[in-house]
């Protein structure tokens, strides 16, 4: 690895105190990534990416930003990266999946707020992480309350821009989403200096959706009734590493490995013995680097499958229409696609349940594990609905709450455990 | 004859099952799991050897908060699983609610036609187990159990907070404002029961209801709670020993499949 020191002090990062997590991430990574029997080789890329997690991509983003591209980071699905592609801008992920940064965010939010936000505002105002440094303007989004308020403490350290996202979907809200993604639109063009074309957009459209088939791809590979070619924890870290990498190399890179995958399932190799129990994961996002669910189901005898989460299904499902002539209708098709997503943050939001359902059945799962972070009440909430539905549908679930902290890994191994034989 | 062994090491208490083929208790014993579950442990191996039981052979202890501890072991298997086959062999019943309050955690497990269906486990914090009733107990200078008999005498207090460290100011301050003993033994017990009950009725849908675990011992608790659920608690004079019978129970399993 490249001794990144001398970017990261010019980043004005606190280097020593970054210096912890850089000397922690390996070992977890370690424990939970390399002890895996059986990966594919395709992994190795993602191996590599996160050896140099906070080294590699930002000396990418550095050099664009040489080149006078604007870098914009966004904590939500919701934002359309098209809209910056468009012009010439490079999206990051900024969300904190860490305890690491967690106490750095409580200096200025209430506790009792979800660990992703605390950890997002942290690694912001700690100078902790290279991503929070770089992108030259944050786009947030109206999509929970901690998050709203967290970003006018981080707007007055950064430039914010915020989205206003509808929480219905009538079609007035469709209507006023498309607004929403036309006004961004003026802003980035404003910001980056660069006019969004059509055609332009078309491309960015067209690049996008490539980056979705190609994870859907892997995540169809995934549901090969007979063979598990990839565990959980793996294709959870290639969905979170995709928030961060240029998306045309993300979905070359998913592409092999989804041929790989696809090849593993014509010869029944398999990263679980035959009989290992399927489980699908639904709820809250898993930022990087948070694999804490995925390794104690994993080790507990069972494998997960699917993940109905934003770190999962509900980044690449749906696809927006390509080829259309205008801007006023791409920007509405783009809203119709993004408005498909069923967050908890809509109401009523009975098309979670329903994709729930479907994906329970499409990946033949033998129980579902619906987990929220604490403090997300959205999340908390619906899980009820979930839940109720899943037992009416004969699925096994089991609701669980947690952090980012590893204080209750072992109650919840022993909860996994007891699921995982109550599943027989 | 066969015997079939299993240990069930809680944060309180270490308890340890003898079941015979015919699945008859054996022996069975009980003691402070105290600061380290390994010494436990190992003095459970040397009862044993007294006894006349070789551990070596059909062991299994049930995965809960001392499951790492026991070398001599067969199998680990959950305590969710080790209490509700102990709950239904001991209540000669295949259907069945499963309430366990222990030091460290509640669980409630839904059992249907012999099978684990659901199970609920307290996640957040001491609220509603047994170390919640340890330390108000300790405020009020008693034992746990007299403590639960002082209460059927009480009434007429209450705690609101839900968490230890707060209920326990609040029963500090009762003290100080002279409220008697028992009506504050009421107000502690009265909340552990109303938490549990609360917890309990999200998956109980009839049948038969038991009480597991040290305090399945009190009258006072098991009444307390029938009336919150509107239905009879039952206990057996065993039922402390449910994991550790369930975990016997597992190892005869074991044995069986070589």
């Amino acid at each position: 690895m490249a001794d990144r020191r001398e970017m990261w002090k010019a980043l004005g990062m606190d280097v020593d105190t970054h210096d912890g997590l850089c000397a922690a991430l390996p070992v977890a990574f370690g424990d939970v990534y390399l002890s895996q029997k059986n990966r594919p080789e395709g992994m190795a890329f993602w191996d590599f990416v996160v050896s140099d997690i906070h080294g590699i991509r930002p000396a990418e983003l550095l050099e664009a930003q040489k080149e006078g591209r604007k870098v914009f980071g966004t904590f939500c699905v919701f934002v359309p990266d098209e809209v910056v592609v468009a012009a010439s801008g490079i999206v990051t992920g900024l969300c904190g999946g860490s305890q690491f940064w967690v106490p750095d965010g409580e200096k200025v939010l209430p506790k009792s707020i979800c660990p992703l936000v605390k950890a997002s505002v942290g690694a912001r105002l700690g100078r902790t992480c290279p991503f929070f440094r770089i992108a030259d303007m944050y786009v947030g989004e109206t999509t929970c309350d901690g998050k709203k308020k967290a970003y006018e403490i981080l707007g007055e350290d950064v430039p914010m821009y915020i989205m206003d996202l509808p929480q219905m979907k009538r079609e007035c809200d469709l209507l006023k989403w498309k607004d929403e993604i036309a006004a961004f639109a003026r802003k980035v063009e404003e910001f980056t200096g660069n006019a969004i074309t059509p055609e332009k957009l078309d491309e960015a459209i067209r690049l996008i959706n490539n980056k979705r088939k190609a994870l859907a791809r892997i995540f169809e590979a995934r549901k090969d009734p007979d063979n598990i070619p990839i565990s959980g924890a793996d294709a959870l870290l290639v969905t979170q590493i995709a928030f961060f990498d240029d998306p045309a190399r993300c979905a070359e890179m998913c592409n092999k490995l989804a041929d790989e995958l696809e090849e593993r399932n014509r010869q029944g190799v398999s990263v679980f013995e035959k009989g290992t129990k399927r489980i699908m994961i639904t709820g809250t996002p898993m930022a990087i680097p948070n694999w804490k669910l995925h390794h104690i189901v994993e080790t507990s005898g069972a494998a997960v499958v699917c993940e109905e989460m934003c770190t999962g299904t509900r980044y690449f499902e749906n696809l927006v229409e390509e080829g259309l002539p205008t801007l006023d209708q791409q920007y509405m098709a783009l809203s119709r696609r993004y408005m498909k997503n069923n967050c908890a943050c809509f109401t009523p939001n009975p098309g979670r349940v329903e994709d729930i359902l479907r994906l329970a059945k499409e990946y033949r799962v033998d129980g579902v594990i619906d987990v929220n972070l604490k403090f997300c009440c959205l999340y908390d909430t619906e899980g009820y609905s979930v839940e109720r539905a899943l037992k009416e549908a004969g699925i096994p679930v089991l609701g669980i709450e947690t952090d980012y902290d590893d204080g209750d890994s072992e109650q919840l191994r022993t909860r996994i455990g007891a699921f995982v034989e109550m599943l027989g | 004859m066969m015997h079939y062994i299993g240990i069930d090491i809680g944060s309180t208490c270490a308890k340890t099952a003898v079941l015979d083929e015919a699945g008859q208790i054996a022996l069975s014993f009980v003691q402070p799991t105290g600061w380290s579950s390994v010494d436990t442990a190992e003095e459970i191996r040397r009862r044993l050897c007294g006894a006349g039981y070789d551990q070596a052979d059909h062991c299994c202890v049930s995965r809960g908060y001392g499951r790492v501890a026991v070398p001599y072991t067969r199998k680990a298997v959950t305590e969710i699983t080790c209490h509700a086959r102990g709950a239904m062999h001991l209540h000669h019943s295949r259907d069945l609610t499963v309430i366990d309050i222990g030091g460290q955690d509640t669980k409630i497990i839904r059992v249907e036609g012999g099978q684990v269906r659901d199970f609920i486990m307290n996640d957040k914090c001491s609220a509603g187990t047994g170390r919640f009733l340890e330390v108000m107990a300790n405020t009020l200078g008693l034992r746990p159990d007299d403590m639960c008999e002082l209460a059927r005498q009480g009434g007429g207090v209450s705690i609101s907070s839900l968490c230890t460290v707060f209920a326990e100011s609040e029963v500090i301050s009762l003290i100080g404002r002279g409220e008697r003993k028992e009506n504050i033994a009421f107000a502690v017990v009265d909340s552990i029961v109303k938490k549990v009950a609360s917890q309990a009725k999200r998956l109980e849908e009839g049948g038969l209801v038991c009480l597991t675990g040290g305090l399945c011992e009190s009258e006072y608790i098991r009444l307390a709670l029938g009336r919150q659920l509107r239905t009879e608690v039952q206990a057996v004079p065993q039922g402390r020993y449910a994991g550790a019978v369930g975990a016997a129970l597992c190892a005869g399993d074991l044995a069986k499949k070589g």
